[in-house]
C-alpha cells in the first residue's frame, strides 16, 4: 500500500515536471493570466497590479487615498538625493543608463549572455557604482539600495514590464526560477504556487493572497504601520519565512532567477513605485 | 586491538556525559501551562487551523479565511477518529497537492498535541 502511494507520487511528480518544463515561458503566463481571469472576471488585467487590493474595493479605496499623499514621501526623497549625488568624478547614475533612467527597470532583469548570468536592476546599479569608482551597495541593505531603488524605480512608472527569454542560457535561468517557484518547502511545505496560484483571491485568516501576474511591478513596498521598505527580494525572504522555509541570499542568484521567471510573468503590466502594502 | 576500544569507551563516555548536561538543563526549563486543545487550533506558531479553515459553531474563532472546508459537524462527518487524526497528522496523504501542511509528518505538532487538537475539532 505504502509502495503503492510512493509510486504514485513519483508518478506525479514526472508528470508535472515534464508538463511544466514543455511550457514556453509565454505559454505559462498565458495560462496564469488565464487562469485569473477564469476565477475573477471581474477583475480588469491591468488592476492585477494591485494584488490583494484588486479583491477588496474598500482596501482599494483607502490605499488609494494613502497614494494622493504618501506618508512614505520622505523616504523617496533620501532615494532621490543618493541618485542625484554625483559620483566622485563628477558622474551620475542617470549617466549610467539610457534615457537618463527614464524607463529602463521594466527591462530588468535580463539574461546577459557575457556573464551568463541573470542581472537585476540593483546589479545594474551596483555596476554603475563600480564602473564610477564607488563600492557597491549591499542588496539587502534597505538604508542604501532599498532608499535608492525607491527612488530610481519611479523614473519608470507608467512603463510595462518587458522582460524577454531568448536563448538556453536565459531559458535555463527562468527555469531555475520557474522550479523555485512550484517547489514547496519550509516546515509548514508550501510551494509560492501554493499561495498564489491555487489560492489566489482567497483569504489566509486575514490577508486576501495576490495573484502572481502582476506581483513585480511596484517595488519597493512600504510595509505595515511602520512603513517598512520591503524591495521585492526581501518579500521572498519575509514569504519563505512565513513557511517556516529558511530564506535565500538577497541579491543571490536563486532570488534573481526566481525574479527573473516571476517578472516575467508580469509582462505588459505597467510599473509603479513605490507603493503601500500592508 | 586495544585503541579502537579505548575510543569507542572515550565515545560512550562523552555521550553519557552529554546526556547528563542535557537532563538538567531541560529539568531546569521554567514549567509552561500545557496549551488546549483550541490554543493549539489557533495559535498562528501551532495548528493556525484558522488560517484556512473557519469555524462556523465557534464564536471565539476570528478568522475570515475560506480556502478550505469550515470545521463543522466533525464528529458526524468523521466518524472515524483516526480519519480525522490522518488528516492532520499528513494532509498530502488525502491529497498530494492540498496546502494544509502536513503537521505531524513534519514536526509542526506532537501526537500529543495533535490528539488535543482533534479532541477540540470533534466537538465543533
Ligand atoms: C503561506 C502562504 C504564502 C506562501 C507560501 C507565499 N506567500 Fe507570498 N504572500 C502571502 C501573503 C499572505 C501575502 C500578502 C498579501 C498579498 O499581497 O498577497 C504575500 C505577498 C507576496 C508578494 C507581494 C505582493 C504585493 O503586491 O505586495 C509577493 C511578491 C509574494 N508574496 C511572492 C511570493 C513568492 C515568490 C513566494 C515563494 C517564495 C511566496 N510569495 C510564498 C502568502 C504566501
Ligand atoms: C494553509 C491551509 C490549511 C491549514 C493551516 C489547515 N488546513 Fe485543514 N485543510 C486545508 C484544505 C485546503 C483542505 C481541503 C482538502 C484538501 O485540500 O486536502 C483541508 C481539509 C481539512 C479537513 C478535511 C475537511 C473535510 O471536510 O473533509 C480537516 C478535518 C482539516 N483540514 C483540519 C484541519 C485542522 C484541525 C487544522 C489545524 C491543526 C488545519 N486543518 C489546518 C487547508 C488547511
Amino acid at each position: 500500500m505504502k509502495q503503492t502511494t510512493w509510486m504514485l507520487t513519483c508518478l506525479g511528480m514526472l508528470a508535472f515536471s515534464a508538463d511544466a518544463l514543455s511550457l514556453s515561458p509565454e505559454q505559462e503566463r498565458l495560462n496564469r493570466v488565464q487562469a485569473v481571469q477564469q476565477k475573477y472576471p471581474d477583475i480588469k488585467f491591468e488592476d492585477y497590479v494591485y494584488g490583494a487590493l484588486a479583491f477588496s474595493p474598500d482596501a482599494k479605496a483607502q490605499y488609494e487615498n494613502m497614494m494622493a499623499f504618501p506618508p512614505f514621501e520622505s523616504e523617496i526623497d533620501k532615494g532621490r538625493q543618493l541618485w542625484e549625488t554625483p559620483f566622485n568624478n563628477g558622474k551620475r547614475y542617470a549617466d549610467c543608463f539610457p534615457g537618463g533612467g527614464r524607463n529602463v527597470a521594466g527591462n530588468y532583469p535580463y539574461y546577459d549572455e557575457t556573464m551568463k548570468k541573470v542581472v537585476t536592476f540593483e546589479m545594474a546599479l551596483n555596476q554603475c557604482r563600480a564602473n564610477n569608482g564607488a563600492a557597491p551597495y549591499k542588496q539587502a541593505d534597505m538604508n542604501t539600495m532599498g532608499l535608492l531603488t525607491a527612488y530610481a524605480r519611479t523614473l519608470s512608472d507608467g512603463m510595462l514590464m518587458n522582460i524577454k527569454v531568448k536563448g538556453s542560457g536565459a531559458l535555463a535561468a527562468f527555469e531555475s526560477g520557474r522550479h523555485f517557484f512550484y517547489q514547496r518547502r519550509g516546515q509548514l511545505n508550501f510551494s509560492c504556487a501554493s499561495c498564489h496560484v491555487d489560492h489566489v483571491g482567497e483569504i489566509l485568516r486575514t490577508e486576501y493572497l495576490s495573484m502572481l501576474p502582476g506581483q513585480t511591478t511596484h517595488w519597493p513596498a512600504f510595509r505595515g504601520g511602520d512603513y517598512a521598505l520591503f524591495t521585492l527580494q526581501r518579500r521572498y525572504s519575509a514569504c519563505n519565512q512565513l513557511v517556516r522555509a529558511v530564506p535565500m541570499e538577497i541579491g543571490g542568484e536563486e532570488y534573481n532567477n526566481l525574479e527573473y521567471f516571476h517578472s516575467y510573468l508580469s509582462n505588459g503590466l505597467p510599473l509603479k513605485s513605490s507603493v503601500f502594502r500592508k | 586491538m586495544g585503541k579502537p576500544l579505548a575510543i569507542v569507551t572515550a565515545v560512550s563516555l562523552s555521550l553519557l556525559l552529554a546526556a547528563a548536561f542535557i537532563s538538567p538543563a531541560r529539568a531546569a526549563e521554567a514549567p509552561q501551562p500545557e496549551p488546549t486543545g483550541q490554543e493549539l487550533a489557533f495559535d498562528n506558531r501551532k495548528g493556525n487551523c484558522l488560517a484556512c479553515h473557519a469555524m462556523p459553531g465557534e464564536p471565539k474563532a476570528v478568522t475570515n479565511t475560506n480556502i478550505a472546508p469550515p470545521l463543522i459537524g466533525m464528529a458526524a462527518r468523521f466518524p472515524d477518529r483516526r480519519k480525522l487524526y490522518g488528516q492532520i497528522w499528513d494532509a498530502t496523504r488525502a491529497n498530494p497537492d492540498t496546502a494544509m501542511p502536513p503537521f505531524g509528518k513534519n514536526g509542526i505538532l506532537t501526537d500529543a498535541e495533535i490528539n488535543k487538537v482533534v479532541d477540540y475539532v470533534y466537538g465543533l
